[in-house]
C-alpha cells in the first residue's frame, strides 16, 4: 500500500501558474492552477470538450498558453518536457504502418541520442527493460499493429518508460480495451507509481477513482483540492449536470464509500 | 531477349530504371507511410514550372526542375504542417500553377521544341550516360541521408508529437522527406514523365506494405519491385513497340490490384479457418 499521508511535503514536480489557452477566440482553459508533487498520482476527468487535450498539449510544449506560466521542475516547457514519459491514446495509430513492436519501444532513447548518434548498447538494454517492466518483452519482434489495445497501450508505456521519466503523462490510457484489461493497466500504473509521478486524463469517472491517489474535475476551469474524493459539488462544477453523470451508471454518492471504506457513511 | 541489351540505349534505359527504382523504393515508403501521396503529386507537376524556365531561359530544364521541384516541395511542406487553411487545397492550387507556369513558358519560348513531351511523359529510351551519374550520385545522396536520419525519419513518420516532446527537430527531418521526395521526383521524371511519377513512387512501396512489417524491409522490398517493374515494362514496350514509361506503370497498376485481391483472398481464407477452429 502507497503511503497516503506522507509525513514531510514532498518536492513539487509541476506548477502550472494562473493558465490560461485557446484556440483562435474562444477560452479553452481558464485560471488553471496546479501543483503536483513528487509521487502524485493525478488522475483529471472531465466532460469531452472540458480542455483534457489541451491541457495535455499545453504542458507538452505543443500549445503556447495565451496567459499563465508552467515550470516543469523548475524549467520552462521546452526543457522540463524532457522529465515528461508521454503515453498517447493507443487508438490513434495507423494500423498498416510497418514497424515491430521494439523499434517502437526504441524510439523512447532519442531524447539522449540526438541527430547521428545511433542507438547504443544501452538503448537496448533500457528498451529491454522498460518491455519486461509491462509484461511485453516476449512480444518484442512482433508488428505492432498487430497487436490488441490493452497490448498497444503496454507498449506506449513502455516507450515513455525507456525516456526515463520522473513523470509519467497520459491521455485517456484506457479508452480502447475491455475492462479486465482496463484493470490490468491501473495496477500497473500503480506499481509505476512508487518510482515516478502520474498525471493522467480519463472521462472515465468509475475507474479513475478507485486507482488514483487524488482526483481533479476540468471543465474550463479546473477543480482540485490534492484530495481523493470527488465531492458532489465539484461534480456539479466540473459537469455542470451531475443527473447526467448519474444516467452513465456512476452514482457520484458512491464514490466517498468506496475509496474510503474505513469512512463509510 | 539478349540482342536487346546489345543496343546502348536499351543498356541505358535498364539502368536507368534500376538507379530511379532504387530512391522510388526508398523515398515512395515513406511517402507511403507518411500519406502524403498527393504532395508528392504536386511537387512533381510543379517541377514543370523549372522545365518551362528551363527553355525560355536558354538553360537546362531538368537543372530548372530540380529548383523548382524543391522549392515547391519545401513550400508544400510548409503548407501541410503550418497553414490554417485547407492544406490539401493549398497544395492543389500549386500544384496547377507550378504546372501553368511552365506551360506559358514554353509558349513564348520561340522555335520548335522536340524533347518537351520526353519530361512529361518520360523518355528512358533517350537516357544518356551523363544523366545516368546523376541519377547514381542522387540515389547515394538519398541513401546517405536516410542512413543518417532513418531513426528520425521512423519517429516522425510514426509518431511526430512523441518525437517532438523529446525535442526531436521534427520541422527539419521533415523538411529533409520533402527536399528527398522532389530529388526523387527529378529521377523518375527521366523514367515515367512527371504525369505518372507518383505511380511509379507509390505502388511498389504500397504492394511492399502489405507483405512486410518493418519500414527497412519495406524499401528494399520496394526497390526491388521497383526493378522488376521497369525491366519488365521496359522489355514489354520494346517488343509491343509501346510508349515504355506507361507501359511501366501498367505493369505496376496491374500487379497492385493482383496484390490487393490476393490479399484480400488469403485474408478470408485465413479468418475463415480461424472461425472454424474457434468453433470447434
Amino acid at each position: 500500500m502507497t503511503c497516503l499521508f506522507p509525513t514531510e511535503a514532498p518536492a513539487e514536480v509541476i506548477r502550472i501558474q494562473h493558465l490560461w489557452a485557446r484556440y483562435t477566440h474562444e477560452n479553452v482553459l481558464e485560471e488553471i492552477n496546479l501543483s503536483v508533487k513528487e509521487h502524485d498520482f493525478i488522475g483529471l476527468i472531465g466532460p469531452n470538450g472540458g480542455g483534457k487535450t489541451t491541457l495535455l498539449k499545453v504542458l507538452l510544449g505543443l500549445l503556447p498558453p495565451s496567459q499563465g506560466e508552467i515550470s516543469i521542475f523548475g524549467k520552462r516547457v521546452k526543457e522540463g518536457r524532457v522529465f515528461m514519459g508521454y503515453v498517447p491514446q493507443a487508438s490513434e495509430f495507423d494500423r498498416a504502418f510497418p514497424i515491430k513492436v521494439w523499434d517502437v519501444v526504441r524510439m523512447g532513447r532519442l531524447g539522449q541520442r540526438q541527430l547521428l548518434h545511433p542507438y547504443n548498447s544501452e538503448d537496448k538494454e533500457i528498451a529491454a527493460e522498460s518491455l519486461r517492466q509491462v509484461g511485453m518483452l516476449a512480444l518484442r519482434n512482433r508488428p505492432f499493429g498487430e497487436l490488441s489495445g490493452g497490448q498497444r497501450q503496454r507498449v506506449y508505456i513502455a516507450r515513455a518508460l525507456a525516456t526515463q521519466p520522473k513523470i509519467l503523462l497520459l491521455d485517456e490510457p484506457t479508452a480502447s480495451v475491455d475492462p479486465q484489461i482496463r484493470t490490468n493497466i491501473y495496477e500497473l500504473l500503480q506499481e509505476l507509481n512508487a518510482h515516478l509521478t502520474i498525471l493522467m486524463i480519463s472521462h472515465d469517472v468509475g475507474a479513475v477513482s478507485s486507482y488514483v491517489k487524488t482526483i481533479g474535475c476540468l471543465n474550463k476551469r479546473l477543480f482540485y483540492h490534492g484530495d481523493r474524493l470527488i465531492t458532489p459539488d465539484m461534480l456539479e462544477m466540473a459537469y455542470q449536470c451531475p443527473i447526467d453523470l448519474i444516467a452513465h451508471g456512476v452514482p457520484h454518492r458512491v464514490f466517498p464509500d468506496h475509496i474510503h471504506p474505513e469512512t463509510s457513511l | 531477349m539478349i540482342e536487346l541489351l546489345q543496343f546502348t540505349f536499351m543498356q541505358n534505359a535498364l539502368l536507368a530504371g534500376l538507379l530511379a527504382s532504387l530512391a522510388c523504393g526508398i523515398v515512395g515508403s515513406l511517402v507511403v507511410v507518411n500519406r502524403i501521396v498527393f504532395i508528392s503529386g504536386g511537387i512533381a507537376h510543379a517541377a514543370y514550372g523549372g522545365v518551362g524556365l528551363g527553355y525560355f531561359f536558354k538553360f537546362n530544364p531538368t537543372l530548372g526542375a530540380i529548383v523548382f521541384s524543391l522549392v515547391s516541395a519545401l513550400g508544400m511542406g510548409m503548407v501541410q504542417r503550418k497553414s490554417q487553411q485547407r492544406a490539401d487545397t493549398v497544395i492543389g492550387v500549386l500544384w496547377a500553377i507550378g504546372m501553368a507556369i511552365g506551360i506559358i513558358f514554353v509558349d513564348l519560348t520561340p522555335g520548335y521544341k522536340a524533347d518537351l513531351m520526353s519530361y512529361l511523359f518520360g523518355s528512358i529510351l533517350t537516357v544518356p550516360t551523363s544523366d545516368l551519374w546523376l541519377m547514381l550520385g542522387l540515389d547515394l545522396l538519398i541513401l546517405l541521408l536516410v542512413g543518417l536520419f532513418y531513426k528520425e525519419l521512423l519517429a516522425i513518420s510514426f509518431d511526430e508529437t512523441f518525437a517532438t516532446v523529446l525535442n526531436v527537430p521534427a520541422d527539419l527531418i521533415y523538411n529533409l522527406l520533402v527536399v528527398l521526395i522532389a530529388l526523387t521526383v527529378v529521377m523518375l521524371m527521366r523514367v515515367v514523365g512527371l504525369i505518372m511519377v507518383i505511380a511509379l513512387l507509390t505502388i511498389p512501396a504500397a504492394i511492399s506494405g502489405q507483405f512486410v512489417q518493418d519500414l527497412k524491409k519495406m524499401m528494399l522490398l520496394a526497390s526491388f519491385l521497383g526493378c522488376l517493374f521497369t525491366t519488365t515494362g521496359l522489355c514489354l514496350s520494346y517488343f509491343l513497340n509501346l510508349t515504355s514509361g506507361a507501359t511501366i506503370i501498367l505493369v505496376s497498376g496491374v500487379v497492385y490490384f493482383f496484390c490487393l485481391v490476393l490479399k484480400r483472398f488469403w485474408l478470408n481464407k485465413r479468418s475463415e479457418t480461424l472461425t472454424n477452429e474457434a468453433s470447434r
